[in-house]
């Protein structure tokens, strides 16, 4: 018997997974049928998920860890046992802002932190505080860009103006010039460069090497409730992630991703991010990335809790949410490693013997302890060269207010 | 109680707004979610905010709720967060509210349920009228194919028709996809019309 699965969606290139797993097959070989909700804003996508619209949905990280905190909106305990993808940002800057900056598109991307100081020097000569788009105030981006930002002394809630609109919107604003720039997951920021409307600042690869992106999130009570539904579905995606890593599989991948009821954007613009081929100014060869959007290899997929703890202490120290020890607890508790390692007990996916790690610690690829296969864990450094210890949030928060 | 409705159509926003006059509200205000409609929505200081739940722009809206004092403590609202029948149907609906926080649920509650039906209603028209307008192009293409039949294999108007008919039925396809066919297959084949 075929079970009946809603699954809601942004057009982002990082739902190919989702997507994958329902025009593949590897959903139906499970006995499932997707239903992929195609959704255009994450408030939308988050109130189908916690009114119960839809099983599961395509979510910021950083958003389910908010909701769940109670901080965006009707309070949910939400679950995220799988991570659909690490990386796959860019931030772009109207090319009059970007003159300010390091001219050789190649040497800025590579060196975030002289960028990131480039940037601030180039804040005072703007016409205007820089208007930067972020797709909502809970997202991987978000938190990115200001903690990007902040390495070079710039308050990202005094020194910019933060605007919030949708991936879909960002490309058209640019072009009314009601924003300078904006950081979004692909094929958007291409969408830009490709327009001849901004060009490649910073990519989320490099300033952190493994940063945490989408997950999938279920309401917590459905998750405990269809362990078998849950588990059967994450066989699937674990099978459509390995798929859609194979560099073979990125031209049908950008295909099927093109789609209107999906991404809709053309083929070429998506297989840029798949391929690691980034334009960063319309006209100019492409600089290779090979990190630049990961879905399957180095257990990509697995929900370390230790991410989600890092991303509590980036909502923390911008002042979103007050610290204590069941607050860090609660957040720490929406990656469900547990059901990941119940669900691919048996599949090919090395499994990590631990559910916490630190985060940024690793330079160059390193082979750890894995209950089964070889696993090795690619480097996660942030571009600042800061780790953070799980166990101690607090010495880490202190890092941040130390004087400059 | 001053309600804003934020809509990209602005064919909804008037049955909307219609609907809510004859119930007796009279303090409406239409605004379009493009350039600074965040700043206006911050002077017009609305009791209650009504935003179809499609638009891109909801996360641009939340963010200015959650940063402005526009609305003191604004709380999304789907009629009645206890009811999951009636959040169901405002979800299908495509209706989301933001309502000032501390007004009354039984005041607010007859503006949603209106919008909820408003919405709805206005879903059908769109959808009879495209309904309409598919039925006029597949009479024309049949019309078309009937016309190929006849003068190419000399049948009169019900002979074409009734060919098209019994094609359709034993490819169990529909009579507008064999006409569509045929028109394909004659125009390749040159045969004018």
């Amino acid at each position: 018997m075929t079970t009946a699965l809603k699954i809601a969606f942004l057009p982002l290139n990082d739902a190919a997974v989702l997507v994958a797993a329902r025009e593949m097959g590897f959903a139906e070989q499970q006995g499932l049928s997707l239903e992929l909700v195609r959704t255009t804003s994450w408030a939308t996508l988050r109130d189908r998920l916690v009114f119960g619209q839809v099983h599961g949905a395509h979510m910021l990280a950083p958003l389910a860890v908010a909701v769940t905190l109670g901080l965006s909106q009707q309070p949910a305990a939400l679950a995220a046992p799988y991570k659909l993808g690490v990386n796959g940002n860019m931030l772009v800057m109207a090319s009059d802002f970007a003159r300010a900056l390091e001219p050789d598109v190649g040497a800025r991307l590579s060196d975030p932190l002289g960028t990131a100081h480039d940037f601030a020097a180039a804040i005072g000569l703007w016409r205007r505080k820089p208007v930067i788009g972020v797709v909502h105030r809970f997202s991987s981006h978000a938190i990115m860009l200001r903690y990007w930002l902040a390495s070079a002394g710039v308050d990202p809630d005094k020194d910019v103006v933060l605007r919030v609109l949708p991936p879909s919107l960002t490309v058209e604003a640019m072009r009314a010039g009601e924003i300078d720039g904006f950081i979004a997951g692909e094929p958007w920021g291409s969408a830009a460069v490709e327009a001849g409307l901004a060009e490649t600042v910073a990519t989320g690869e490099r300033i952190w090497r493994r940063g945490v992106e989408k997950v999938l999130a279920f309401r917590e009570s459905w998750l405990e409730g269809n362990p078998d539904i849950l588990d059967r579905l994450l066989r699937a995606l674990a099978l459509a992630a390995a798929w859609c890593d194979d560099r073979a599989n990125h031209g049908a991948l950008a295909d099927l991703l093109a789609r209107p009821s999906y991404v809709d954007q053309p083929a070429e613009l998506i297989a840029r991010a798949l391929n690691g081929q980034i334009v960063a100014r319309a006209g100019e060869a492409p600089i290779a990335s090979p990190d630049f959007m990961l879905f399957s290899r180095e257990a990509t997929p697995f929900p370390w809790r230790s991410q989600a703890l890092w991303i509590y202490s980036q909502l923390v120290r911008w002042n979103m949410v007050g610290h204590d020890a069941a607050t860090a607890a609660k957040a720490g508790a929406v990656f469900r490693p547990d059901v990941f390692r119940r669900a691919l007990a048996d599949s090919d996916m090395p499994m990590p013997g631990a559910s916490m790690k630190l985060e940024g610690a690793v330079e160059l690829p390193l082979a750890v302890g894995s209950r089964r296969g070889e696993l090795t864990l690619g480097p996660d450094r942030f571009f600042d060269g800061r780790v953070f210890d799980p166990d101690r949030i607090e010495e880490f928060l202190a890092g941040f207010r130390a004087p400059r | 109680m001053r309600i804003v409705i934020i809509d990209d159509s602005g064919l909804r926003a008037t049955v909307l707004e219609e609907g809510l006059r004859e119930a007796g509200y009279d303090d409406i205000h239409i605004v379009p979610p493009r350039g600074a409609f965040v700043a206006r929505l911050e002077r017009m200081a609305p009791d209650v905010v009504l935003m179809d739940l499609g638009s891109p722009s909801r996360d641009t809206l939340e963010e200015m709720l959650t940063v402005s004092r526009a609305l003191a403590k604004p709380i999304a609202m789907f009629v009645d967060q206890s009811d999951e029948a009636m959040i169901g149907a405002a979800i299908d609906a495509g209706v989301s509210a933001y309502v000032v926080d501390g007004l009354r649920k039984e005041r607010v509650k007859p503006v949603l349920e209106l919008a909820v039906r408003r919405f709805n209603a206005f879903a059908k028209i769109q959808a009879e009228l495209e309904e309409a307008r598919t039925a006029l192009s597949d009479r024309k293409i049949i019309d078309r194919a009937k016309s190929i039949l006849m003068n190419q294999r000399s049948l009169s108007e019900q002979d074409a028709y009734a060919l098209l008919r019994s094609t359709a039925m034993n490819q169990g396809k529909k009579i507008v996809d064999v006409a569509q066919a045929l028109i394909t297959a004659s125009e390749l084949l040159g045969g004018g019309l």
